[in-house]
């Protein structure tokens, strides 16, 4: 019984990390650039929204689109000013700027008197509830984590099936000048990807503040989704999010059963398996250049 | 402007290729033998300190600026270096001997952690960095009984066959010979057939290997140089601090490595020192400027963090070639005054090329 | 193997999935002689190529070459036994200048260890005088002196194509594989591209394995040329016989009836 609560424990946390991923993800296969500010947009997708209902005053439910709303236009215009300028330098210069965004928005919330330095609950209508599922107390934040994560995915797999937007957007990811050249606005469709991976982080936030406190550090959880995308894949959005799930259930599993430490590294004692394994993860392409 | 005849091959080959650098760097040197006699002591300490992170900034240059492998987990060499510099000295090993196996051992560290590159390269190998890091740090709090965990370890002092010493002054030579070897051994590799294959495996892996390059074996000896210089930074700063503990050697200190080499500008020597000096002086910097700042904005502690985000965005968008590039831009500009034209260096805008087949 | 055979290729196939890129291929390249791939897109001759230079595993069939068996080897012990090779879309090191470049292709040839260069002692001083002297006499060669100290990213597309000629000639192959010499190259070009294949043969005496679509340049330049279509070899011979069988013809113009057949095919 205590192993199964650990793995509903584990597959809730483990969602997070898909989610984060997936953002990670869909930057990754739309432009091939690298984002290590996921954790960090997920951090301020939490202290908007603490923000909006602590200190704003606004009730839960217009407090959570509000948030996403207003993380959706800070990718776009992430994208904008910061990526858009180096687009085709060398990958790890994007990394590095991304990183630096990290920094900027680690660093502007510190600075936020009385708020940024210290843990914060977030005050969400089913805080501290508990449903009981065939004798197991499941808590209600993780239940609602596990049943956004999976809209969330059904959503995204509709858009990328179905709408003209989609279907460019996986065009572009392909290649970017061969969809240019077919009159697809790809610095747009960028821009939206980032909007769209700044938004899921947001949600990965909002559904995290619950099961953990808030705090300016949260965002180094962001570091856990490089082994969920790898695993998953990296260019694979399904994968990502099973990928997280596989994570989040053996970091799980090795708190429960493996002596004190392990719980921390499982994850990426996974990842190097993973690489040496199977570089390209559990859904990924194969790659080889031609000559 | 100078122009260079050249009239013999050992032109090209020697380090110095014409009487200003011999000028220029022998008035460095100077400088830097007479800084501890002129300069006050905490000024020492920082050069010091910039010199040790300059050993480390230029094993990951030689990794990631030369030879195109990136390591976000380079500080786990420093701690291995480190802590194996603690306990190797705390049995009573001379100095230079422990020195040299702090080195070996980061060397061998260096080489296993390479292996993953055999197979995957780009991001996938940051992550494969980035998780041997994390490991690392972990095997670093929870084996108590030699690194003594998150409590910490005390480093003794240098100890040259017998003859201790704690004076800051004898250390900072000691680092400045350091570095100066460090240095000359890389500006070596760099001109012979082993650096060449490194810069030959970053611009194209098949080409370099049907040029006769064995992939496996440059790729995990890049590594391992590269480790064995971050190990010897690491215990030389082990000796500086005397003090060290696991989260010295985290993902925080990893990114500050990355920032020398990106800030210093990447794929050169020079680069690793400019990021060092950068990485230095930025906190003493910040921390002048908050005196001068409104209490409320100079007190709070996101301001370093938020200063570093601006400045690696800034040089990422407008300075990508590092302190190293805009310092070759305004030696440019002397040197051509008045002909120098804006666009010299301008590269051409693109759309994303793949980087998933190299 | 006999003594005129420098590489010897014996029923080499490899397939990719479902597909057989090469099926079943065999022909022997001989010491002083220049022996040409040809056949339409697709037939599988970059193939062969990357077969021998052991960027691809084959399937199944041996490659012989000067007394070695390659197809246990690593590509870059390949090139150490001295089999140098060009790309068809221009494998340069971007960054560096055009003697960086040539330099790297003396790799096998240069002597020292990882402490030796290290250590920059004066055997590995000397080492490097030899090599760059080597790589002027390439440059002289290919008359590159105007390019040496200028980094690839800024020359032009046939200039490029010559450095890369070069990089494999700075390796003293005992047999160079050309991929597509002449693609993308002016007339002009092309026309110097053969003068240094020719010059390359007789002077150098290096053999040359290339595969090539120009015509007028393999007949040119060519002793014997092999023929290949869908990963087989239609025809083998001396230029001018190849291009006379009917099935090379067929392979890149079709059977007389099927024009017929397309004509009305279409709407």
């Amino acid at each position: 019984m205590q192993l199964l609560q650990q793995l509903i424990n584990g597959i809730a946390q483990g969602c997070i990390y898909g989610l984060i991923a997936l953002g990670f993800v869909l930057i990754y296969k739309a432009t091939e650039t690298v984002s290590f500010v996921q954790g960090e947009l997920m951090m301020l997708g939490a202290f908007l929204g603490l923000i909006l209902m602590t200190v704003v005053g606004f009730p839960y439910w217009l407090a959570v689109p509000s948030t996403l709303l207003a993380m959706v236009a800070f990718g776009v215009l992430i994208e904008r000013i910061a990526v858009r300028p180096i687009l085709g330098e060398p990958a790890f210069s994007i990394v590095m700027l991304t990183l630096g965004i990290g920094y900027v928005a680690r660093g502007a919330i510190m600075m936020i008197p009385g708020l940024g330095t210290d843990f914060q609950a977030l005050p969400v209508p089913y805080r501290d509830q508990t449903v009981e599922i065939g004798g197991l107390m499941i808590g209600a934040e993780r239940l609602v984590a596990v049943a956004v994560t999976v809209i969330l995915c059904l959503l995204l797999f509709l858009m990328f099936r179905f709408t003209r937007i989609g279907i460019a957007m996986q065009a572009a990811s392909q290649s970017q000048l061969a969809a240019y050249y077919m009159g697809i606005p790809v610095r747009q469709l960028n821009g939206l990807v980032w909007g769209m991976a700044a938004g899921v982080a947001a949600v990965a936030g909002l559904l995290l503040a619950p099961i953990v406190l808030i705090d300016s550090n949260m965002g180094f959880i962001g570091l856990k989704a490089f082994p969920a995308a790898v695993v998953g894949g990296m260019t694979s959005l399904p994968g990502a999010v099973l990928g997280g799930v596989i994570i989040g259930v053996i970091e799980s599993l090795a708190g429960y059963t493996m002596p004190e430490g392990f719980k921390d590294v499982a994850a990426y004692v996974v990842v190097l398996i993973m690489l040496m394994v199977r570089p390209n993860g559990l859904f990924g392409g194969q790659f080889r250049k031609k000559v | 402007m100078r122009f260079i005849f050249k009239l013999s091959y050992d032109q090209d080959i020697r380090l110095a290729k014409h009487s200003g650098h011999v000028f220029w760097y022998g008035l460095l040197l100077m400088s830097l033998l007479l800084a501890p006699w002129v300069l006050p002591a905490y000024w020492s300490t920082l050069i010091t300190l910039t010199m040790i992170y300059g050993i480390v900034g230029l094993g990951l240059m030689l990794l990631s600026g030369f030879t195109g492998l990136f390591s976000i987990g380079h500080a786990a060499f420093m701690g291995v270096g480190a802590y194996m510099q603690a306990v190797l000295t705390s049995m009573g090993w001379p100095f230079p001997i422990a020195l040299l196996c702090s080195m070996a051992v980061s060397a061998l560290v260096g080489a296993v952690v390479g292996l993953p590159a055999l197979r995957v390269r780009g991001i996938y190998l940051a992550i494969a960095t980035l998780a041997f890091a994390f490991i690392v740090q972990e095997v670093l709090v929870r084996w108590e009984s030699i690194t003594g965990g998150n409590r910490g370890l005390a480093v003794g002092m240098i100890d040259l066959f017998g003859w201790k010493t704690s004076s800051p002054t004898v250390f900072y030579y000691v680092c400045l010979i350091l570095t100066i070897l460090a240095t000359l051994g890389v500006l070596n590799l760099l001109r012979s057939a082993t650096g060449r294959a490194f810069v030959a495996i970053r611009d194209s892996e098949i080409s370099a290997q049907s040029m006769g390059v064995n992939l496996a074996r440059y790729k995990t000896l890049s590594f391992a140089v590269s480790a064995a210089l971050a190990g010897l930074g690491g215990a030389l700063s082990a000796h500086m601090l005397r003090f060290i503990s696991p989260d010295q050697f985290g993902i925080v200190q990893s990114i500050d490595l990355l920032l020398i080499v990106i800030i210093g500008g990447l794929g050169s020597v020079h680069g690793a020192f400019f990021g060092a000096i950068f990485l230095i002086a930025t906190p003493q910097a910040i921390s002048l400027a908050k005196d001068f700042l409104p209490s409320a904005l100079g007190q709070t502690v996101g301001l370093q963090s938020l200063v570093y985000g601006l400045i690696l965005i800034a040089f990422v968008l407008f300075e990508p070639m590092g302190i190293y590039g805009r310092w070759v831009k305004i030696r440019t500009w002397f040197e051509l005054a008045p002909l120098y034209r804006k666009g010299l260096f301008k590269r051409q805008k693109s759309f994303q090329k793949t980087e998933r087949l190299k | 193997m006999s003594t005129g055979n420098l590489l010897s290729v014996q029923n080499l196939s490899v397939r990719f999935g479902g597909l057989a890129a090469v099926s079943n291929v065999s022909f022997d390249v001989r010491r002083g002689e220049v022996f040409t791939l040809i056949g339409p897109n697709g037939a599988g001759k970059t193939t062969v190529l990357n077969l021998i230079s052991r960027i691809y595993q084959p399937t199944s069939g041996d490659i012989h070459f000067d007394g070695h068996c390659l197809t246990a080897m690593k590509p870059d012990a390949v090139a150490g036994l001295g089999i140098a090779r060009t790309f068809q879309n221009i494998e340069l090191f971007e960054q560096a200048t055009v003697l960086q470049n040539l330099l790297i292709g003396r790799h096998t040839r240069s002597h020292g260890n990882f402490w030796q260069h290290l250590l920059f002692t004066p055997s590995v001083w000397e080492d490097e005088r030899a090599a760059r002297e080597k790589v002027e006499e390439i440059i002289d060669f290919l008359d590159l002196q105007h390019y040496r100290d200028t980094v690839i990213a800024g020359l032009p597309y046939g200039v490029r194509k010559v450095v890369e000629l070069g990089r494999a000639l700075c390796v003293e192959p005992k047999l160079l594989l050309l991929d597509e010499p002449s693609s993308g190259l002016n007339t002009e070009e092309t026309n110097d591209m053969a003068f240094w294949i020719d010059d390359i043969r007789d002077d150098l005496g290096i053999p040359i394995l290339m595969v090539e679509h120009d015509m007028a340049l393999v007949s040119r330049v060519s002793d014997r040329v092999l023929a290949m279509n869908h990963g087989e070899v239609v025809a083998l011979g001396s230029p001018a016989e190849v291009k006379a069988h009917p099935d090379v013809i067929e392979a890149y113009l079709g059977k007389s009836q099927d024009v017929s057949t397309l004509r009305r095919r279409r709407p």
